[in-house]
C-alpha cells in the first residue's frame, strides 16, 4: 500500500512537471522569444487557459503527499521552510503578473508584468530543480525526522549541507534548461510563422546543452549519492530508464529537425518522466535520504506513511479525482487545440 | 516577539485572514452569478447576461487574488505547523488532499472556460461552466470546513502507538455533525457577502444615475439574496453552531458571552467591556436569563461561566474572542434589519427611489467581510489553547525547527506582498465598477 502511494505521488509530481513544467519553460523564454506585443500575446494565449490547471497538479500532489506521507510532508515542508516560502512568492508574482498583464493596456503596467512573469518563471525552475536535488543528495535529518537548512554553506555536498551547493545548483540548472526546451517546444506546436521558427530554434540550440547537463548531472549524481545505483543493481529492468532518457533525447532532436513540433514536445515529456522515474526508482523506498547515518535517520515511505485503513479509504476517491481531473484537461485541451489566435476572448 | 509559537500563530493568522476576504466573495457572487446566468438564460435577457458578464470580470479578479493567497494556506501547514502535521496528517490530509483531487481541479478547469470562451460556448454550455465553477468553490469550502471541524470536534480518528492520530472512519470524518452545522454558517457568510457587495455597487449606481438597468437587477437580487441568508445566519445556522459549541466546548461558550461566574438565569450581555482581571463585566448592557434560555431553552437554567474551569483551559484571549463574537452577532443582526426594511421598500416598489436606503447599502459594503473574518477569528480563538481540540495544544503544533527570525523574515514577506495584491486589487476592481456592466467585455492582450 506505502509503495502503491509513493507511484501515486511520484505520478502527480510527474504529472505537475510534465504539465506546468512547459508554462514555466514559456514564461522562462517569454521576453527573449516573444519580441513584439502579439508575439507574447501570442504565447500567453497558448497557456492562458491551461496554466492555472496545471498549477492545480502540485497543490493536488501536495495534498496527497501530505495525506499519504504526513511525516515526510512535515520534515520536508519545515526543513525547506526559506525556499519555500521564496516558492510560494514567486508563484504569487507570477499568477498576477499572467492574470493582471491584461487589465491595462498603458505600455509600463504591461511591460512590469512581462517583466515578473518572465522572472518569476525562469526562478521557479531554478527552485523546483534544486528541490529535486536536495532530495536526491540528502539532508541532515535529526533522530526524530526532522531538520532545518539554511538557504547556503559553503557550497559544498558533506556534513552541513545548505539548501544551494554546486549539486544543487547543478540540478537547478538542468531543470531550467530542460524547461526552456520543453516550454519553447510547446509554444512551436502552439503558434505559427516566426514565433514558430524562433521557439524550435531555441529549443535546437538548447539541445546539446540538454545532453551534456544530463550526463553530467547523472555522474554528479552517482558521486554525490552512490547508493543511487543500488535499486538498479538489484533490478535490471531499471536501466531500461536511462535507455528511455536518451531515446528521447535522440527522438527530440530528429523531430526538431524535422520540424515535428508535436513528435518533439511529447519527446521532451518522456525526457522528463524519464528523468523523474530515474531519480524515484533510485531512491525508493526512501523518500528522503539523511546524510548523516542514513541507514537509520533516512525517511522511508515506511517509517512516514498514514495509518492503514486512511490509505485504503483514500485510494477509493483519489481513483475518482483522478478520472474526474483527467476529463477536465481531456475537454479543456480539446477545447483550445490547434495554433492560438490573436482575435476573439483570451488574453 | 521573539517566541518563535507567537510568530507562527500570527503568521497563521494573518495569512488566513487576509486570504479568506476573497474566497468569501468568490463562494458568494459563484452562486449569485449562477442567479444572474439562470434568469437570463430562461427569460433570454441581454441585461442579465450583462450584469452576469460584469460580475464575472470581478469574480475573475477576486478569484487570482484567493488562487495565489490559498497556496500558501496549504503549504503553512508543513512549514509553520510540522508537529501538528505530523500528528494529525493522518486523518486531516484526507479532507485536504480532497479539496485538492476534487475542488481545485474543478475550479480551474472551468474557470477559465466560464470566463474567457464565453463565445466558444453556447449559453448552455456557459452557463454549465457557471455552475462547475459554483461547485468548485463550494466544494472547496467544505473540505476546509471538514478540516477545521475535525480540529474543533475530533471524530473518525484513533490515537496509535507513535503519538500521532489516524483516521478509523471515513464518513464519521465527513459527516461530523460540527462540520455540517459550520459549513452551513460559513456558506451563509460569504453569500452574504456576495449580496451585500451586489446590492451596494448597484445601489452606488442608482446615487450616482449610471447603468440603471443593471444596477436595479444587482440591487434586487443582493437585497432578496442578502435577507434570506442573513436570516438563515440568525437561525437555524448561527443557532445550530451555537449549541455544538454549548456542548462541546462550554468553556468557549463561557468565555465568548465572557461569562465569569456559573449561575442559573443567565444574562446575555449586548454590549460592554470585559474585565478580565476582575472577572465581571464593564458597562453592562444585558437581557435577564437570555443567555440560559438561547443556550438550553430554559430560561433559568444554569449556564457554567468559566469560573467552572481550570485556568488552562479558558482560552488566552477572552477579551478579543468576547469581541469577535459580539461585532460577528451584532452586524449579523443589524444586516438583517437592513436586508429587511430594503426588501420591504423594494417589494412596495419604492426602493430604487428611496436615497436614503440606497445610501445605507452602499455604506454596508465593507461589513460584512469584518462580520465574516470577526465570525472565524470567534471559532479559532475560542478554540484555544487548544490546536485540536482536546487533543493537541497549540504550543505543541508549530515547527520546532523554524526559529523565530526565519519565521518574522517570511511574516514580513508575506505583509510587503500582500500589501502590493490588496493595493492591486483595490485598484483594478474600482476600474471595473468605473468602466461599469455596459462596457464591452474589456479588451485583453
Amino acid at each position: 500500500m506505502e509503495t502503491l502511494w509513493f507511484m501515486i505521488v511520484a505520478v502527480m509530481v510527474a504529472a505537475y512537471v510534465v504539465l506546468d513544467g512547459f508554462d514555466l519553460g514559456a514564461g522562462a523564454i517569454y521576453l527573449g522569444a516573444g519580441k513584439t506585443t502579439d508575439e507574447r500575446r501570442k504565447i500567453l494565449r497558448a497557456i492562458g487557459p491551461v496554466w492555472d490547471g496545471n498549477e492545480v497538479w502540485l497543490l493536488a500532489a501536495g495534498g496527497t503527499l501530505y495525506f499519504a506521507f504526513p511525516l515526510l510532508y512535515a520534515s520536508s515542508f519545515s526543513g525547506f521552510y526559506l525556499p519555500l516560502m521564496m516558492v510560494l512568492w514567486l508563484l504569487m508574482l507570477r499568477g498576477i503578473g499572467i492574470e493582471l498583464r491584461a487589465h491595462m493596456e498603458n505600455p509600463v503596467w504591461v511591460g512590469f508584468f512581462d517583466l515578473i512573469f518572465c522572472v518569476s518563471s525562469v526562478l521557479l525552475t531554478i527552485f523546483f530543480g534544486a528541490a529535486l536535488g536536495n532530495v536526491v543528495r540528502g539532508v541532515p535529518l535529526g533522530a526524530d525526522g526532522y531538520f532545518f537548512e539554511p538557504l547556503w554553506t559553503n557550497f559544498r555536498v558533506g556534513a552541513n549541507t545548505g539548501i544551494l551547493d554546486w549539486y544543487t545548483v547543478l540540478t537547478g540548472v538542468i531543470a531550467l534548461v530542460t524547461l526552456t526546451t520543453h516550454g519553447s517546444l510547446y509554444i512551436a506546436v502552439k503558434t505559427d510563422g516566426a514565433l514558430n521558427q524562433r521557439t524550435r530554434n531555441i529549443a535546437l540550440s538548447a539541445w546539446p546543452l540538454q545532453l551534456i547537463l544530463t550526463i553530467v548531472g547523472l555522474v554528479a549524481t552517482w558521486y554525490v549519492q552512490p547508493t543511487v545505483l543500488d535499486n538498479y543493481k538489484q533490478n535490471a529492468i531499471g536501466y531500461l530508464i536511462p535507455v528511455i532518457v536518451l531515446g528521447s533525447l535522440g527522438v527530440m532532436i530528429y523531430a526538431i529537425r524535422k520540424a515535428q513540433d508535436k513528435l518533439a514536445f511529447m519527446g521532451s515529456a518522456l525526457y522528463i518522466v524519464g528523468m523523474l522515474v530515474g531519480a524515484a526508482f533510485a531512491l525508493y523506498p526512501v523518500v528522503l535520504p539523511a546524510s548523516t547515518d542514513p541507514a537509520h535517520r533516512s525517511l522511508t515511505i515506511y517509517n512516514t506513511a498514514a495509518g492503514r485503513h486512511g490509505l485504503t479509504v483514500g485510494l477509493t476517491w483519489w481513483i475518482l479525482g483522478m478520472i474526474l481531473a483527467v476529463g477536465y484537461f481531456v475537454m479543456l485541451f480539446r477545447m483550445f487545440r490547434g495554433k492560438v489566435r490573436l482575435e476573439g476572448e483570451g488574453y | 516577539m521573539d517566541s518563535a509559537l507567537l510568530v507562527h500563530r500570527i503568521h497563521f493568522a494573518f495569512t488566513v485572514t487576509f486570504h479568506y476576504l476573497f474566497p468569501q466573495l468568490t463562494m458568494g457572487l459563484a452562486l449569485l452569478i449562477v442567479v444572474l446566468k439562470t434568469i437570463g438564460l430562461r427569460r433570454n435577457d441581454e441585461t442579465y447576461n450583462q450584469a452576469a458578464r460584469f460580475w464575472a470580470r470581478i469574480f475573475g479578479i477576486n478569484f487570482v487574488m484567493g488562487v495565489v493567497t490559498g497556496i500558501p494556506m496549504e503549504f503553512q501547514f508543513g512549514t509553520n505547523w510540522s508537529h501538528f502535521s505530523r500528528f494529525a496528517g493522518g486523518v486531516i490530509g484526507q479532507s485536504l488532499a480532497m479539496e485538492g483531487v476534487f475542488s481545485f481541479f474543478l475550479e480551474s478547469t472551468f474557470l477559465g472556460l466560464f470566463l474567457y470562451a464565453e463565445k466558444r460556448l453556447s449559453p448552455r454550455q456557459h452557463w454549465w461552466s457557471a455552475i462547475a465553477v459554483f461547485l468548485g468553490s463550494w466544494l472547496s469550502g467544505f473540505f476546509i470546513i471538514v478540516t477545521d471541524a475535525w480540529m474543533q470536534h475530533p471524530v473518525g480518528y484513533v490515537k496509535v502507538a507513535d503519538g500521532s492520530v489516524q483516521l478509523s472512519s471515513f464518513w464519521e470524518l465527513v459527516l461530523n455533525p460540527w462540520a455540517w452545522w459550520q459549513y452551513a454558517h460559513n456558506m451563509g457568510g460569504a453569500v452574504i457577502t456576495g449580496a451585500i457587495v451586489m446590492a451596494s455597487v448597484g445601489a452606488f449606481y442608482l446615487l450616482w444615475g449610471k447603468f440603471e438597468a443593471q444596477a436595479q437587477i444587482f440591487v434586487r437580487v443582493g437585497v432578496i439574496a442578502g435577507l434570506i441568508f442573513s436570516t438563515l445566519q440568525l437561525f437555524p445556522t448561527g443557532d445550530g453552531q451555537g449549541r455544538m459549541i454549548a456542548e462541546n466546548q462550554p468553556v468557549t461558550l463561557a468565555a465568548m458571552e465572557a461569562l465569569f461566574v456559573s449561575q442559573s438565569g443567565a444574562p446575555l450581555v449586548i454590549l460592554g467591556q470585559p474585565n478580565v482581571e476582575a472577572r465581571k463585566i464593564d458597562n453592562p448592557i444585558e437581557v435577564p436569563d437570555a443567555l440560559s434560555f438561547l443556550t438550553y431553552r430554559v430560561w433559568k437554567a444554569n449556564v457554567q461561566g468559566l469560573d467552572a474551569f481550570p485556568k488552562d483551559l479558558w482560552p488566552e484571549n477572552v477579551s478579543l474572542l468576547y469581541y469577535s463574537y459580539h461585532i460577528m452577532v451584532g452586524l449579523g443582526t443589524i444586516f438583517i434589519a437592513i436586508m429587511g426594511g430594503a426588501a420591504f421598500l423594494l417589494w412596495r416598489g419604492k426602493l430604487f427611489s428611496a436615497r436614503w436606503m440606497l445610501w445605507i447599502l452602499v455604506l454596508a459594503l465593507p461589513f460584512p467581510y469584518i462580520a465574516n473574518t470577526a465570525g472565524w477569528i470567534t471559532a479559532e480563538l475560542g478554540r484555544q489553547p487548544w490546536l485540536v481540540y482536546g487533543l493537541m495544544r497549540t504550543a505543541d503544533g508549530y515547527s520546532k525547527m523554524v526559529s523565530a527570525g526565519n519565521g518574522m523574515f517570511t511574516l514580513l514577506g508575506f505583509m510587503g506582498m500582500y500589501m502590493v495584491l490588496g493595493i492591486l486589487f483595490l485598484f483594478l476592481v474600482r476600474r471595473e465598477i468605473e468602466q461599469g456592466p455596459a462596457a464591452e467585455m474589456s479588451s485583453r492582450h
